[in-house]
């Protein structure tokens, strides 16, 4: 695959994670959305792979939209059965029956419910991806409990194990600038396997660039891995069909 | 030789009558950026099982599977372990909705599944090493990872309790537990710290000014650094009250985790604070020695020899050995002594005290109210 040749590609081990816990960050200034969806693309470009997709920051209309300029059908994977799209836009854990803590554990539930159901013998999917955007919206859903958050993600890590699936989280990590102790932020990059951060670069707004990629991918002690590398920086444009990446100064 | 002490500090347990060793071993995301602490953690299980003095563990297993732990373990080792899982299902998420199928994990693995009942916590801790103990292993150590889970479902009063309570246990020979620094106030590590014997910490080779907003671009060869390295730095409390330091650096190799010492901190700081010149400024074991040799002016001998005056052409010794020296009245001896026959002046050389070295840079002058 061609697409897995990119620098992106590269910084997380020239395949899709398994069985990992994946972080991306951006900040208002540079929106890490793009990264999302573009691991959204490659991970329903793969066969036999299933995605379930939590999005409680926009509708379903919107990614398909996205991802079609992409050249992927998000409607017919999902129709097709390979993509689970939970839409949650006005999700709140906590209802007059329910406590925040019983919220997440249905969500949490439904979730492990559709990975269980990929990976049975019938529709045997060899590579389950669990897609969350964004953190922020889940805190709010949780009426700013830190801790349901956390046990909510606690719980989804643990079918990375389980099933080998993959956890993708999407995280706005200026919303915690201005705490003096970011906690959430802390417990995610404590948690993470890999990190993908979106920043503007140093040198403030260009044309060309939109701006800067570092991917951090921590590994784990019985990983082989040839190369000792771990952490990758580059800049990237988003196109309207595709996104570029590129070291600085070599922009083709 | 830090390592080797913290590990013989576990395994040999505590003296009758006192409470159990427990170490605390601390990370944070700048030290390093990659999970060694957890490497550290995986490295001292396999180092006390492998003893062969008869030590077992039991694993509180928190933040990765149990699974995950016996994979890293050697078979042999598999009889000499017990786990708690409270990685899979600490707040009854799965079993409350779904009734868990019959059991096909291993025998050595209890599954927890009520994580905020601190009490069933504990007896489920000592319900595992009295089983260990049943089969004939005389020490059980009890390790935990992370006290920082466990910190999110129970106040710090109760964890700290319940860890009092494994170092009083009669059962427990030794402890030690795994604590993310950054995600707890400072008071919160130091009260962890206040209650066991030994404190490692992990500590990033190449300081950052911070690592969540850091110039990534500009520090990545740093950041690599700390990937690959890390300082030890342990803190072991003696009973007699002494503290001892150590500071080694860890090294991730090839998937194992290596210690080595490094130079002593005083010696590279007096390395570094000599200025780079082009000419010698420090003094040679002879050239002190001759420098001591030097009798001052105005300086008595205190040995009841004749006062000499040192001119400063040659040492004191040299002109004794010389017949034609004189006495030459004129300076008097520090003894305050009311000789009135001395028809010249005097001068009196009091020093402020018997250790002032010659050249001592105690500004004389210091005490002036000016």
């Amino acid at each position: 695959m061609a697409e897995l040749c990119d620098l992106l590609a590269e910084a997380m081990g020239h395949s899709l994670p398994v069985g990992k816990v994946v972080l991306i960050g951006d900040c208002v200034e540079t929106s890490g959305a793009f990264v999302l969806h573009l691991l959204l693309k490659r991970c329903l470009s793969l066969d036999s792979s299933f995605v379930v997709f939590v999005a409680l920051s926009h509708p379903f209309s919107h990614y398909d939209r996205i991802l079609r300029k992409m050249g992927c059908n998000l409607s017919a994977q999902k129709k097709n059965g390979n993509l689970h799209f939970l839409e949650l836009l006005d999700f709140s854990a906590r209802s007059k029956e329910n406590s925040v803590d019983d919220g997440f554990c249905k969500l949490y539930n439904e979730i492990r419910k559709s990975v269980e159901a990929a990976r049975s013998k019938d529709t045997k999917a060899s590579c389950v991806y669990i897609m969350i955007d964004d953190i922020s919206l889940l805190e709010i859903a949780a009426d700013g409990s830190e801790n349901d958050v956390l046990n909510f993600l606690h719980y989804c890590s643990t079918l990375t194990s389980e099933t080998d699936c993959s956890l993708i989280i999407l995280n706005h990590e200026d919303v915690y600038s201005s705490e003096d102790a970011p906690r959430l932020l802390a417990h995610l990059q404590h948690l993470s396997d890999i990190e993908i951060r979106a920043a503007p670069l140093n040198t403030g707004l260009a044309a060309d660039v939109h701006g800067q990629l570092t991917v951090i991918n921590k590994g784990l002690l019985n990983d082989d891995r040839r190369s000792g590398r771990r952490i990758w920086n580059f800049q990237f444009k988003v196109k309207e069909n595709s996104v570029e990446f590129f070291y600085p100064g070599s922009q083709h | 030789m830090a390592e080797g002490l913290i590990v013989r500090s576990l395994r040999d347990g505590s003296l009758p009558g006192e409470h159990a060793p427990a170490l605390c071993l601390e990370d944070s995301l700048p030290s390093p950026l990659a999970s060694h602490s957890h490497a550290v953690f995986r490295h001292l299980l396999a180092s006390l099982l492998s003893t062969g003095t008869g030590t077992a563990v039991v694993l509180v297993a928190f933040h990765r599977s149990p699974s995950f732990y016996l994979s890293l373990l050697s078979p042999t080792f598999h009889n000499s372990i017990r786990l708690l899982d409270c990685y899979s299902d600490p707040l009854a998420w799965k079993s409350n909705h779904h009734p868990p199928p019959p059991s096909h994990s291993p025998q050595n693995i209890t599954l927890l599944t009520n994580l905020n009942h601190l009490p069933h916590f504990l007896s489920s801790i000592l319900h595992l090493a009295k089983d260990l103990g049943a089969q004939g292993h005389d020490r059980v150590t009890v390790a935990i990872d992370s006290v920082t889970h466990m910190l999110r479902h129970a106040p710090l009063p109760s964890v700290l309790q319940l860890l009092t309570n494994l170092r009083c246990h009669e059962k427990i020979s030794s402890l030690f537990w795994l604590i993310h620094t950054d995600l707890h106030e400072p008071k919160v590590i130091s009260s962890f710290e206040y209650i066991s014997t030994m404190i490692a910490s992990l500590q990033p080779i190449v300081q950052l000014p911070d690592y969540a907003n850091a110039n990534i671009s500009a520090s990545i060869t740093s950041l690599e650094e700390n990937y690959s390295k890390a300082k030890f730095n342990v803190r072991l409390k003696r009973r007699n009250g002494r503290v001892k330091l150590l500071c080694e650096e860890l090294l991730i190799e090839q998937g194992s985790v290596k210690f080595s010492s490094v130079p002593s901190v005083s010696s590279v700081v007096a390395q570094n604070l000599i200025p780079k010149v082009q000419f010698n400024i420090q003094l040679s074991d002879k050239e002190r020695m001759d420098r001591a040799n030097v009798v001052l002016p105005f300086e008595h001998q205190g040995n009841g020899q004749n006062i000499e005056i040192y001119d400063g052409r040659r040492s004191l010794s040299e002109s004794q050995k010389d017949p034609s020296s004189t006495k030459i009245g004129g300076l008097s001896e520090q003894k305050r002594s009311n000789n009135n026959k001395s028809e010249k002046g005097e001068i009196h050389y009091i020093r402020d005290s018997d250790d002032e070295q010659p050249d001592s840079d105690e500004d004389p002058d210091d005490d002036l109210d000016i």
